[in-house]
Order: C-alpha cells, then sequence, then structure tokens
C-alpha cells in the first residue's frame, strides 16, 4: 500500500466539475503539443535540435516558451479570481472557497516563479552573451540544468491540477497556516517542492551569469563598455546568488516542519513562525529586483534605439543600478511592519524603502532625458517603455506611501497593497520582458513581429491594466482585504465590476500577442530581418545574423566604445570580412541535463507524494548523470574553418542583397551612421 | 568523433584551455560564497531557537564535548591530509594522490560515524529534532554540514576513480582542485559549529 505513497486513486481530481475541467485542459494541452510535434514529424528536430541543445541562445528562446505558456495559465487564474469577485457579493460566486484558494496561491506562484523568471533568464540567455561579444555562456552544461528545473518546477505546479491540489497558502506560503497542522493534504508540499526546484536551478543561472559576464568578455569590452541590460543582469546576477539561498532555507524548514516533525514555524514546541517571513523576504524583496532589474536593462536599450540617441547618463544608470542591488538587502522588513517590531526597526527599514526610491527615480529621469530631443520611433517596443514611465511613477509613489509604518498598519494586507505591486510589476517587469521579447524577437527568428498587432496589445494591456488595478487602490482605502472569495459590503461591488471589465481588456491584450505570433509567422518574407540589425542598433547582439549563426561571432569583435556595434558602423568596420576564420570549438549537444532535470521533476513529484523510494531513485540518477558527465572526454565539436567561411559567405551574399539600413524607409529614421571622413 | 576532438584538444591554443578552467574555478568558489550564505541563514536561525527548547533538554544536557572534539580533530586532520594530496598533485605523482585521497576519505567517513552516532544517541534519549524548536535548529544545521561532508566523500570516491582511470589529467587535476576548496570550506564550517553550537553549549 504504501508502495505509492500517498498517492491513491482518490487523488484525481473529479470532486469538482471545475477542477476536473481544469485537469482536462491541461492535459488536453499537453497531448495536442505532442500531437503536433507527431504530426509535423519534428520529434526528431525536437529532441536533438532543442531539448539536447546547449547553445545559450536554443536554451533562451526555451525558457520563453515557458514562460509564455505559464503566463496563459497565470492569467486564466487571475481572469477566475476578477469574475469571483465581481459576482460575489453575498453571494457565492462560482469558485468554492478552498478552490478559490488555491486560484490565488498558484497566480502568484505562477506569474512570480514560471512567468517572470523563466522570460528573464529566456531574455538574458539569448541576448546577454550576444552583448558580450562571447560565443556562449561560462557553463553551458549548467545553463541547460536550470532550465530543466525551472522547467521541472512549472510542471510540478501544473500536475498539481489533475494529481492532488495546489496549496491554499498564498504564494508566500506564510505559517502556521501553511504547517501540516492546519493544512495537511499534498497542496503545500507542491508549491514547495516547485519553488525549491526551480529555486536550485535559479541560483546555478545567477552564477553562469555572472561568471560569464567576469570571465567572457571580447577585448576591449570593459565593464564600463558593458551595454546596460548586461550591467543589469551583473547586478540580478549577485541578488540571485546571494538572495535565493534564504527561499532555500526557508523552504527546506518548512518541508522539515511538514514531513518530519520539525519545529521551526509551528505554533507549539518552540517553533517561531516569524523566522519564516524574515528568511522568505530576505529573499522575497532582493527577488522584486532580480525580475526588475534586467527589465530596467531592456528599457535602456530600447529607449537609446528608438530615440536615435546615446543613452543619457549612463555611468549614472550603472550607478543606480548596483545601489538598487546593495539597498535591495535593507529592505525586507516592509513586508511586515505589523509583525510588531520596535518603532525604531519598522522607522530604519521604512527610511530605507524610501531611499530604495532615490536610484529607481534616478533612473527615470535619465530615460526621460534620453528621449528629449531625440527622433523618437513609436515601435510597440516603444510603446511599452512609455507606458512603463507614466505606470511605473504611480506605483512607486504608492510604494512610499506604504513604506511609512503608521501608513502600512492601516493598509497591510488590504487590495491597496495588491495594486501597488501589480503597479510596479506590470508596467515594471512584465512591459519590459514584453518590450525585450518585441524588440529582440527578429534576433531569434530572423523575421520581425507584426508592429499593428503589438501596438494593439500595448493598448489593451496598458488600458487593462488600468482598469483593473486603480479600483483596487480605492478599494484598500475602503478597506476590503485581500483573496475575499465573497463579501457583503455593497459600496465595494462597481469596483470590482470595473477590475473585471480591466482583467476582460488585458485578455483582449493577450488575444493580441497571439494574434501578433500567428499572423508575424504567416507573414515572415515580408519582414525578414536581412542584415541582423533590425532597429539600427547600438550593441554587439545586432553585429550577428538574426538568426545567430551557432558560433555567434565568427571572429570575436574588438570592442574600442561604449555602444560598441554603433561605433563600428561609424568606422565603417562592421561588416568588414576577415581575411581568413578559423576553428570554432563549442559544446555538443547532451542528453544528461535534460535526464537530470527530469530526475528532478519526478523526484519533487515523490517528496509530494512521500514515495521515498522513487526520490531516492532519482538522486541516485542526478548523481550518476553527473558522473558520466564528468567522464566524457569528448563534450565539445569542433566546427572546421571552411565550415564557418561556408556560413559567413552566405551571410555577407545576404547582406548584399540587403538594404544598407532596414531602419531607413522608416518615416522618423534620423539618419545611419556615417564612416569616418564620409560627410 | 572521439578523433575530430583529440585531434581538436591538440591545436587547441593552450592559452584558451587554462580560462576555461579559471572560469570553473572562479564559479566554484561564487557556488561556496552563496553555499555560505545557506549556512549562516543556518546559524542565525540556531541562535535564534537558542532559548526555544519547549521545556526539553538544552545543549548543556545534550552535548559533549569530548566527542565534538573528536569529530574536530578528525576533520581538520582530513583537511591536513587533502593539502598533502594536493601537493602530490603538483608534483605529478599520482600513488601519493591516491594515498592521501583514501586517508581522507578514512577520516571524513570516522567523522560522519562519530556524527551518526551523536544523533542516534540524541533521538534514542528523546532529543530528536521534532523534541523542540531549539533541536530542529541544531540537526538541520549540523546536519546540513554532515550532508555537505557525505557529498564531499562521495566525490572523493568518484575523483579516486578518476585518479585510477584517466590518471592526472588536466580536466581531473582541476576537479581536484575545486575538492579541495569545497572540503576546505566545510572544515571553516565546522569550526564555527564548534565554536557557536558546542562550545557555548557545554560552557
Amino acid at each position: 500500500m504504501d508502495f505509492f505513497g500517498r498517492l491513491t486513486i482518490d487523488s484525481l481530481p473529479f470532486y469538482s466539475l471545475i477542477a476536473a475541467s481544469g485537469a482536462g485542459v491541461t492535459v488536453l494541452g499537453a497531448l495536442s503539443v505532442m500531437a503536433v510535434i507527431t504530426y509535423f514529424g519534428a520529434w526528431r528536430l525536437v529532441v536533438f535540435g532543442w531539448v539536447t541543445s546547449l547553445d545559450h541562445k536554443k536554451i533562451g528562446i526555451m525558457y520563453i516558451m515557458v514562460a509564455l505558456v505559464m503566463l496563459m495559465r497565470g492569467f486564466i487564474d487571475a481572469a477566475m479570481m476578477r469574475s469571483q469577485q465581481a459576482i460575489a457579493f453575498n453571494s457565492d460566486g462560482y469558485l468554492p472557497p478552498g478552490h478559490f484558494d488555491q486560484i490565488f496561491s498558484s497566480h502568484g506562484t505562477i506569474m512570480i516563479f514560471f512567468m517572470a523568471m523563466p522570460f528573464l533568464s529566456g531574455l538574458i540567455n539569448l541576448i546577454m552573451p550576444q552583448q558580450l561579444g562571447s560565443r556562449d555562456v561560462a557553463f553551458p552544461f549548467m545553463n541547460s540544468i536550470s532550465l530543466w528545473f525551472t522547467t521541472a518546477g512549472a510542471g510540478l505546479v501544473l500536475i498539481s491540477l489533475v494529481i492532488g491540489k495546489f496549496s491554499t497558502a498564498g504564494w508566500t506560503g506564510y505559517p502556521p497556516y501553511s504547517g501540516s497542522e492546519y493544512t495537511p493534504g499534498v497542496g503545500v508540499d507542491y508549491w514547495l517542492w516547485a519553488v525549491l526546484i526551480s529555486g536550485i536551478g535559479s541560483t546555478m543561472t545567477g552564477i553562469n551569469f555572472l561568471v560569464t559576464i567576469i570571465k567572457c568578455r571580447a577585448p576591449g569590452m570593459t565593464l564600463l563598455r558593458l551595454p546596460l541590460f548586461t550591467w543589469t543582469v551583473l547586478v540580478t546576477s549577485v541578488l540571485m546568488i546571494f538572495a535565493f539561498p534564504a527561499l532555500t532555507v526557508a523552504c527546506v524548514m518548512l518541508a522539515l516542519d511538514r514531513t518530519a516533525g520539525f519545529h521551526f514555524f509551528t505554533n507549539a514546541m518552540g517553533g517561531n513562525m516569524m523566522n519564516y517571513i524574515n528568511l522568505f523576504w530576505l529573499w522575497g524583496h532582493p527577488e522584486v529586483y532580480i525580475l526588475i532589474l534586467p527589465a530596467f536593462g531592456v528599457f535602456s536599450e530600447v529607449v537609446a534605439v528608438f530615440s536615435q540617441k546615446r543613452l543619457f547618463g549612463y555611468i549614472s544608470l550603472v550607478l543606480a543600478t548596483c545601489a538598487i542591488g546593495l539597498l535591495s538587502f535593507t529592505v525586507w522588513l516592509h513586508h511586515f511592519f505589523t509583525m510588531g517590531s520596535s518603532a525604531n526597526v519598522n522607522s530604519f527599514f521604512g527610511i530605507m524603502t524610501t531611499i530604495i526610491a532615490v536610484p529607481t527615480g534616478v533612473k527615470v529621469f535619465d530615460w526621460l532625458l534620453t528621449m528629449y530631443r531625440g527622433r523618437i520611433i513609436f515601435k510597440p517596443p516603444m510603446l511599452y517603455t512609455i507606458g512603463f514611465l507614466v505606470t511605473f511613477c504611480i506605483g512607486g509613489l504608492s510604494g512610499v506611501l506604504l513604506a511609512m509604518p503608521p501608513v502600512d498598519y492601516l493598509m497591510h494586507n488590504t487590495t491597496f497593497l495588491i495594486a501597488h505591486f501589480h503597479n510596479m510589476i506590470i508596467p515594471g517587469v512584465l512591459f519590459g520582458y514584453l518590450a525585450g521579447y518585441m524588440f529582440w524577437f527578429p534576433k531569434a527568428f530572423g523575421f520581425k513581429l507584426n508592429e499593428k498587432w503589438g501596438a494593439w496589445s500595448f493598448w489593451c494591456w496598458i488600458i487593462g491594466f488600468y482598469l483593473a488595478f486603480m479600483p483596487l487602490y480605492v478599494l484598500g482605502l475602503l478597506g476590503m482585504p485581500r483573496r475575499m472569495e465573497h463579501y457583503e459590503i455593497a459600496a465595494w461591488q462597481p469596483h470590482l465590476i470595473v477590475a473585471a471589465i480591466g482583467a476582460f481588456i488585458i485578455l483582449l491584450g493577450i488575444v493580441c500577442l497571439i494574434v501578433q505570433l500567428v499572423v508575424s509567422i504567416r507573414d515572415r518574407q515580408q519582414a525578414l530581418d536581412l542584415t541582423g540589425d533590425p532597429w539600427n542598433g547600438r550593441s554587439l547582439e545586432w553585429l550577428t545574423s538574426s538568426p545567430p549563426a551557432p558560433y555567434n561571432f565568427a571572429l570575436v569583435p574588438q570592442v574600442q566604445s561604449i555602444d560598441a556595434f554603433w561605433d563600428m558602423k561609424q568606422r565603417g568596420v562592421a561588416y568588414e570580412r576577415p581575411d581568413r576564420y578559423v576553428d570554432i570549438t563549442l559544446p555538443k549537444n547532451t542528453f544528461l541535463s535534460a535526464v537530470i532535470g527530469g530526475a528532478g521533476f519526478v523526484f519533487g513529484f515523490a517528496m509530494v507524494w512521500w514515495i521515498w523510494w522513487l526520490a531516492l531513485l532519482c538522486l541516485a540518477t542526478i548523481f550518476v548523470a553527473i558522473v558520466i558527465r564528468a567522464s566524457q572526454n569528448d563534450t565539445d565539436m569542433v566546427i572546421p574553418a571552411a565550415e564557418v567561411k561556408a556560413i559567413e559567405d552566405a551571410r555577407f551574399a545576404q547582406l548584399a542583397k540587403a538594404p544598407k539600413n532596414e531602419m531607413a524607409d522608416d518615416p522618423g529614421f534620423a539618419g545611419q551612421p556615417l564612416p569616418e571622413g564620409a560627410a | 568523433m572521439t578523433a575530430a576532438s583529440a585531434t581538436m584538444t591538440d591545436i587547441a591554443p593552450p592559452s584558451e584551455g587554462a580560462e576555461k578552467y579559471e572560469e570553473k574555478a572562479f564559479g566554484f568558489w561564487i557556488y561556496l560564497m552563496s553555499d555560505g550564505v545557506i549556512f549562516a541563514l543556518l546559524f542565525a536561525t540556531y541562535v535564534v531557537m537558542l532559548g526555544n527548547t519547549a521545556g526539553g533538554p538544552t545543549g548543556k544536557e545534550l552535548f559533549s564535548l569530548e566527542r565534538a572534539a573528536g569529530e574536530t580533530a578528525l576533520l581538520l586532520l582530513s583537511s591536513t591530509t587533502f593539502g598533502f594530496a594536493a601537493v602530490a598533485l603538483a608534483a605529478a605523482d599520482r600513488s601519493r594522490v591516491l594515498l592521501w585521497l583514501v586517508v581522507t576519505v578514512a577520516l571524513g567517513a570516522g567523522f560522519i560515524f562519530l556524527e551518526f552516532g551523536e544523533f542516534s544517541g540524541m533521538i534514542a534519549q528523546g532529543a530528536g529534532p521534532d523534541r523542540s524548536g531549539f533541536l530542529s535548529g541544531f540537526f538541520t544545521l549540523v546536519g546540513t554540514h554532515g550532508l555537505h561532508v557525505s557529498i564531499g566523500i562521495l566525490w572523493i570516491l568518484v575523483m579516486i576513480g578518476q585518479v585510477l582511470i584517466k590518471g592526472l589529467t588536466r580536466p581531473v587535476a582541476s576537479r581536484l582542485a575545486r575538492l579541495g576548496l569545497f572540503w576546505h570550506f566545510l572544515d571553516i564550517i565546522w569550526v564555527v559549529i564548534f565554536s557557536v553550537v558546542y562550545l557555548p553549549g557545554v560552557l
């Protein structure tokens, strides 16, 4: 009987129609993906071209695919909450409390861990090595393990919909409620192991990115010539390395409490639940900056390119990024001013929280001054950037308001807080990633995304955002707590209906994103990016072809200035042909990283259901896979100089046919950089 | 394919390989810092939980300084013997590398044996991690260190195998160097455990 631990046939979700249909959609989704791959006979391509690949660009694209799928799932949760609250005045609505609790828990968990984190890892993987003038990240194999650990975590959240239930303890999983005394089942365990496994992946990602930036830069690429996106990645990596251990420790302790009867966070027997909350936010606040700094990096790239001007205040942006990174470790207690610390402690954290707004304000001014006297071209990434600037300032101001402990006592756990952090994360993080997605899509696939549908998606997102979240500020002031499944106060309902309409308009924004992708793939022949430089770009990722050759750069570029590629174009050396090519060494494909990730997934599943033998088997599998990898001698492959030459010949033949500057026909185009002495 | 990669390593400029190993060493240092944060948080938790004995036994009643001193001696000695292995590695003396690695494993295993005895003894007298918050903190902190040492022992065993099969090649030597970092790191953590857990616990 104990062979399958706690797992029985009753774990299947036939207890409720809504739960069963959610499970059905998940299973159908998985089956239809497999059916599509089978229909196109693409299994060989999927496995040998992608799953086993250690190419940072492919890993980046796979991360972003995970993120977009999870964005849909997380949005469905949001839409269900908004519609429930819109109708649940003096009524039970359509969602029972236990189910509603699972939905807000999975919404937050998915959006932070399995939408935002993979999206940022994906964009960084795709772009950062190219901005450095590098051929890959420092540790390609570990990079792939990180990807599959993140995917394993996402898989655990998805499978919880089919087998068992998800957590009802919110995305933060506060004890004592999340302890086994009050929440016995498997829900919190699914949350724990999904977060833990993907968190280990994120720690490895941070190490990988940091070493790449420190050690793998092209000659001449000094730290103060790094593109700003890469600078933000550097700081984000440091935060990942030092913040994620706190999450790991908090989650392991909670898991020990739940599975082995420890007393870290229990009510009785000497537990101290506030310790969890301290540990969690010791990670949680830096995490906010882990998410948002790369988005700031995207905005910095986008705003310079589409204002057709050099980024204003580069050094101040670098310093502001570093300051934010440092300060992010000094504000965690503002998440729980109401814990009851002394006035002095609360004042300290209140003041630090206010101070962190200063470097962020510096950045906003830098972006505005970059646009000032620029020739702005309103492509979709630029729309998202401008929308971000306006909206983010409102969210930032509400944050400074909440930084005052007395105010926070009134607002704590109300929808004012919900409005505040969505007001930071949607424009600050999501708009940044969507801007990056549309900005760098041509780099990844060789054709541009449809601009009309991109603009439509932006307008739906931003209008929907204001409608969905401004009412929550009001509701918070009216005293509405977060996470209400139903309520009895008539004054709340009109606001909640407006918020639900806002969620519907955001849904239209998501539909526009899907239509944009489909239309762009259909019409790709009209939007090909033949030069690799579709936006008249400034940094080195635009020097490679679109999509880049496996080795990115046939010869490692020599960097002489900030905006290295712009500088090369000005000197007229960007497209110079080298007189000879050399052999290039790249990592071979391997199954082992996917095996380790798969074992991580099954391990998490086994730990959730107490199937101990299976968990041990998975650990043994991971150990054996690592030992095999460590004993292989031929993990690299060589692209011979002749093959490099053939690839580069084709590239230069394409360049000869392409227009000199792909932006030249754009009405706002301010002129291409001229070779020295040409004017 | 093997032939192709063999020719590749032959013609690759030596500096390129050196960079690869330097990246790995640097990355491993960063990992140790991240792991150091884990231990720092476990120490902080232990200190916070120190008084939360819930009526159960305190450190004074449970810890034996003799045993802790024995564990310390074994672990410090094992760091020394690993140092001898590193010296032998620098001299490219394969059999002495193997000898000292085997001695290190034996000392590490002795440490784990003593710690296992300590843990099982405590659990047998009803002072397991489920007895109180204090004991949860103790078992998790010291147990996490013990888990690291066990993984280190497994790693040394794998490296003994690699030295036997592959010899002291460049990648094997670089792995041994990182293993050394790991092993000495655990030693430092143990010194802190001794000073924060056992010594004040008994005095």
